[in-house]
C-alpha cells in the first residue's frame, strides 16, 4: 500500500487536477493506519507504543457535510439552551424547564414531573434510547457515530477552530512541523485558549441542567455556588478540552465501545460508507488512465477521501472501527468524480449485498430500498411501544400515594384496659404543585377501631384523620391504630383520599397484629 | 526467535514468536495510553507517601500527611456535634415539661433521645423499647414510676433501687415466703388474677389481700405510682401473668434495677431521652388508669394526663 501511494505521479496529477484538493496530495499525504503501524515498529525495532498522528482533515463542502452543520447546530443548541427555557409551575416548583433537582430528588421535563420511586420512566426512557440506537444503526448504520455523538460534534468543533486558526489540511501539516517561533507559540496560545473557552461553555453549560440556572450563573461567578459545581465545571472543561481538542479520533477507535458493538451489529444489510472497489480499481492517476485506457478503474488515487476523513481512514480499504460513517468521504469522491467526469457515487452510502448485486452488473438500487427490512419494523414497534406504554402510564397516573410500614418491634402493644394498639408509619405524597389536605381512613377494621398520629392527640382518635401534605413532599405520619378488648382484627386498609375536586384516592393493605396472631 | 514478518492480511508485523503455528500480531498501544499507565505508577508512589500504605507488623506506615480513618471520623463527629451545640444548648435551657410546646425541640430532642437509647437503653428494654419479662415495657401506657416527660427524667437520672445514688426510687416488697402458707397462696394469686378478671374472684385470697397488699397496690389492685407498686389490675404484667408467676412474685419477689445514668450521661442527652421514651406512644393513655391525684410524692407531676405524645 505503502508503494501504491509513492507511485503517484505528482506533476502530473496536479497538472490534472483542481487546485483545490490537489494539494491533498503532498508528500504528507496520510498514511493509512494499520500500514502506519507497521511501518513505525519496523523502524524503531520493537515500540512499546504506537506515535500519535494528528488528523487534520481538509475542508470540503458538499450534502453530507452540510447535514453535518445541522446536526452540530440543532445539537449543541438544545444542549447549551435548553436550561435557560422557562416553565411556569406555580409558587411551589422551580420554573426551570428542564431540571434535574437531585437535592429533592426531582426530575422536571416541561410538563412531567419524575418523582425517585417513578424511575422506571427514566429506565423506560433509556431502554428506548437502547432499542433507538439498534433501530438506527440496523436502518442507517453508524449514523450516531458520524452525527449526533457529543464526541464526534465537538471534535468537529474544534477542528473548526484548527482551521479557522492554522488554516487548511496543508498548512496545518506544514505548521505542526514549523519550529516553535513566537508566531507560532502566538498562534497555538490564541487556538488553544479558544479551545478552553468552548470546554469551559460546555463544562458550564453542563451543570445549569442541576440548579436554577440564572441563580447559579450569579452564585458561579460570585463564589457563592456549591463546590461541587467548581468541580463540575472543572472536570468537565478539562476533559472536553482534552478529549476535543487533542484526544479526537482516539477516543473513538481505543476508548468507545460503542464502535464494537455497532461493528457486531452491522451485516451485509446494514447501510455503510463503502467504497465500491469493483468500479475504482485498479487505482490510476489521470495520467496513466490516459496512457493505457481500459486499464484502469474510476478511482483516480488522488487520496482526497482520507484527506477529509476526521479520524483518518482510508474507506477504500474496506469498513473498520475508525469509519463513523459522516459521509464526508462521499463528499469528497462525488466532487473528484464531478471534476474528471465521472459518475458519483464510487464511495456512497450501500449494503455490502447491494454493492456485491451492483459488482455482478445488478442497476444501482437507491440507498434507500436498504430500510425496508423486517428488523427495523420490528425494533420500531418495540420502541414505539415501550413509548406508548410509558405514555399512558404517565397519563394515567395519580398524583397521591400512600404506603404503609407498620412497625415490627413491637408488632403490638398490649395497653392497662387489654385493648390493642399497632403503630405504622404512613407515607403520604402529594405529587401535586400545591399542599392538600388529604383524610386518611380505615377499612375493614371492627367497629371501635380509632387511629390518631402524633400531631392528634388520643382523645381526637376517630376511625379517620384529616392530615395536611405539603406542596411537593411526601410526608412522613407516625399513626397509632387502636382495637378495643375484645375485638380482633387481622388485615385491613388505610384509604387515602385527597380532600379536593380530584378526590384522588390510594388504598394501602396492612395487618393488625395481635396477641396470639402476630 | 526473532521471526518477525509482515501479517499479509492486516499489514501487520508479528511480535515474532510462533506457537505451534499460532503467531501473534503487535498492535502497540498508543502513546497516551503508556503516559496515563505511567501517571497511576506516579500516583501509587505519591499516595503510598502521603497515606497510611505499607503494612507493618502492628499498623502500617502513617503517611506525612498524618491522615487516619479513626481521625477523620473524629473530626466529623466532632464537626457533628458543633453543627448540633445550638439545638443541644436550646434544650438544655428549656424545662422538659415545656419542650412539647416547641416541636422542633422536640423532635430534636426525640430523635436524640432514639440515638442515645439504642447506645444504653436496648440492652435491656429491648431495639422497640418493647421490653421483656422483668424489663419494663417503654411503649404501653403503664407506668410503675410515672410516666409523664419529669417522671421519665427523674427515673433516668436516678436509676431505679441504684445503691450509690441517695436519689434513686427505690422500694421493697416483703417476700412473703415463710409468712404466709401455700395454701393462702393460691387463693391470693387467685384473687390478683380476678382484679383483671383472669380468675374467679375469693373471698379469702380478697381477705389476705386486704390485710397484706392494699398499703401498697391500693384496695382493687391499682397500684401507686408514689410507692412505686404496680397496678396489678390491668393487662400488663411485669413478671408474668400466669398463677404460677404471681405466686413466684408474692414468694419471693424480684425487684429489678436501673442504673442511674446521671452516672454515665449528661443532662441533656437524658433529657433527650427522655422525650424519646415519652414519644413511644406511652404517655397518651394515662388518664383513666393513674388518676392525676394520686399522682403525688416527691416528684412533680404535671396534673394534665399526658396524651399528647
Amino acid at each position: 500500500m505503502m508503494a501504491d501511494q509513492q507511485d503517484i505521479e505528482r506533476p502530473a496529477a496536479q497538472a490534472d487536477t483542481p487546485p483545490d484538493w490537489a494539494s491533498a496530495l503532498g508528500s504528507d499525504a496520510q498514511t493509512p493506519r494499520l500500514a502506519a503501524v507497521a511501518e513505525d515498529v519496523g523502524f524503531m525495532g520493537s515500540a512499546l507504543y504506537e506515535k500519535g498522528k494528528t488528523i487534520h482533515n481538509k475542508r470540503i463542502n458538499g450534502p453530507f457535510r452540510r447535514f453535518k452543520w445541522l446536526v452540530m447546530l440543532v445539537t449543541l443548541t438544545i444542549y447549551y439552551a435548553t436550561p435557560w427555557i422557562r416553565w411556569d409551575r406555580g409558587p411551589y416548583a422551580p420554573d426551570q424547564a428542564v431540571l434535574i433537582d437531585l437535592a429533592n430528588r426531582r426530575f422536571y421535563m416541561f410538563d412531567i414531573e419524575i418523582w425517585p420511586h417513578e424511575f422506571y420512566f427514566v429506565a423506560g426512557m433509556l431502554i428506548m434510547a437502547g432499542i433507538g440506537l439498534f433501530l438506527v444503526t440496523t436502518a442507517v448504520g453508524r449514523a450516531w457515530c458520524g452525527y449526533a455523538c457529543p464526541q464526534t460534534v465537538w471534535t468537529d468543533l474544534f477542528q473548526h477552530v484548527d482551521r479557522f486558526f492554522d488554516g487548511d489540511r496543508n498548512a496545518r501539516i506544514k505548521l505542526d512541523k514549523a519550529p516553535w517561533t513566537a508566531s507560532k507559540i502566538a498562534r497555538r496560545t490564541a487556538k488553544w485558549a479558544v479551545y478552553l473557552a468552548i470546554a469551559f461553555w460546555t463544562g458550564g453549560a453542563w451543570i445549569m441542567y442541576f440548579a436554577d440556572a440564572p441563580t447559579l450563573t450569579v452564585d458561579f461567578w460570585t463564589g457563592n455556588a456549591a463546590p461541587v459545581a467548581y468541580a463540575t465545571v472543572a472536570i468537565l472543561t478539562g476533559t472536553t478540552f482534552w478529549l476535543g481538542g487533542f484526544m479526537r479520533e482516539q477516543v473513538c477507535i481505543y476508548m468507545c465501545p460503542w464502535p464494537r458493538i455497532q461493528t457486531a451489529m452491522l451485516d451485509e444489510k446494514s447501510l455503510i460508507v463503502t467504497y465500491k472497489d469493483w468500479r475504482g480499481e485498479p487505482r490510476g492517476s489521470l495520467k496513466k488512465a490516459a496512457k493505457n485506457p481500459d486499464q484502469y478503474g474510476d478511482c483516480i488515487d488522488c487520496n482526497m477521501c482520507v484527506a477529509v476523513c476526521p479520524t483518518g481512514v482510508d474507506i477504500r480499504e474496506g469498513q473498520q472501527i475508525g469509519c463513523i460513517t459522516c459521509g464526508l468521504c462521499i463528499d469528497a469522491c462525488d466532487k473528484v468524480m464531478k471534476e474528471v467526469g465521472r459518475p458519483r457515487g464510487l464511495i456512497d452510502y450501500a449494503t455490502l449485498e447491494q454493492c456485491k448485486a451492483e459488482a455482478a452488473g445488478a442497476p444501482a438500487t437507491p440507498a434507500w430500498k436498504a430500510l425496508l427490512r423486517p428488523r427495523i419494523f420490528i425494533y420500531f414497534s418495540v420502541w414505539a411501544a415501550i413509548g406508548a406504554g410509558l405514555l399512558f402510564a404517565l397519563g394515567t397516573r395519580t398524583h397521591t400515594d400512600l404506603t404503609v410500614s407498620p412497625d415490627r418491634n413491637p408488632p403490638f402493644m398490649l395497653l392497662k384496659d387489654g385493648s390493642v394498639r399497632n403503630a405504622y408509619t404512613l407515607r403520604l405524597r402529594n405529587m401535586e404543585a400545591r399542599p392538600r389536605e388529604m383524610e386518611v381512613a380505615l377499612e375493614g377494621m371492627p367497629q371501635g377501631a380509632v387511629m390518631w398520629t402524633e400531631a392528634v392527640s388520643m382523645e381526637n382518635a376517630a376511625p379517620k384523620q384529616v392530615i395536611k401534605v405539603p406542596a411537593n413532599a411526601t410526608k412522613l405520619v407516625r399513626a397509632y391504630v387502636m382495637l378495643p378488648p375484645g375485638e380482633a382484627a387481622n388485615s385491613f386498609r388505610f384509604r387515602l383520599t385527597s380532600l379536593d375536586e380530584q378526590r384522588e384516592s390510594d388504598l394501602a393493605e396492612t395487618t393488625f397484629a395481635m396477641p396470639g396472631n402476630e | 526467535m526473532a521471526n518477525k514478518r509482515i501479517d499479509q492480511p492486516t499489514g501487520t508485523e508479528t511480535v515474532g514468536h510462533e506457537w505451534d503455528g499460532i503467531e501473534e500480531l503487535n498492535t502497540p498501544l498508543p502513546r497516551w495510553w503508556l503516559w496515563t499507565f505511567y501517571t497511576t505508577i506516579l500516583f501509587a508512589l505519591v499516595y503510598v507517601v502521603l497515606y497510611p500504605a505499607w503494612p507493618m507488623i502492628d499498623r502500617a506506615t502513617a503517611g506525612v500527611l498524618g491522615w487516619s480513618s479513626r481521625g477523620q471520623l473524629a473530626s466529623e463527629m466532632s464537626a457533628a456535634q458543633a453543627a448540633r451545640a445550638a439545638v443541644v444548648r436550646k434544650i438544655a435551657a428549656t424545662d422538659i415539661e415545656q419542650l412539647p410546646a416547641s416541636p422542633e425541640l422536640m423532635q430534636a430532642a426525640i430523635a436524640g433521645g432514639a440515638a442515645a437509647f439504642k447506645v444504653n437503653c436496648v440492652q435491656c428494654h429491648g431495639a422497640g423499647a418493647a421490653g421483656s419479662p422483668g424489663y419494663p415495657n417503654l411503649n404501653d401506657d403503664d407506668w410503675i414510676w410515672g410516666g409523664t416527660l419529669s417522671d421519665i427524667e427523674y427515673t433516668i437520672t436516678h436509676g431505679i433501687r441504684w445503691e450509690s445514688s441517695d436519689a434513686t426510687r427505690a422500694n421493697f416488697m416483703p417476700a412473703f415466703a415463710g409468712v404466709i402458707e401455700s395454701a393462702q397462696v393460691d387463693a391470693l394469686a387467685g384473687h390478683v388474677l380476678s382484679l383483671s378478671g383472669k380468675a374467679k374472684p375469693n373471698a379469702a385470697g380478697a381477705q389476705l389481700f386486704a390485710d397484706n397488699c392494699a398499703a401498697c397496690h391500693g384496695a382493687g389492685g391499682e397500684g401507686m405510682v408514689a410507692m412505686g407498686a404496680p397496678a396489678l389490675n390491668d393487662a400488663i404484667w411485669l413478671y408474668g401473668g400466669t398463677a404460677a408467676d404471681v405466686k413466684r412474685q408474692i414468694l419471693s419477689p424480684k425487684h429489678g434495677v436501673m442504673p442511674a445514668w446521671n452516672e454515665r450521661l449528661d443532662p441533656v442527652t437524658i433529657k433527650m431521652l427522655a422525650a424519646y421514651v415519652h414519644s413511644r406512644g406511652g404517655g397518651q393513655q394515662a388518664a383513666p388508669a393513674v388518676p392525676a391525684g394520686e399522682a403525688t410524692g416527691d416528684v412533680a407531676h404535671s396534673p394534665k394526663a399526658e396524651n399528647d405524645g
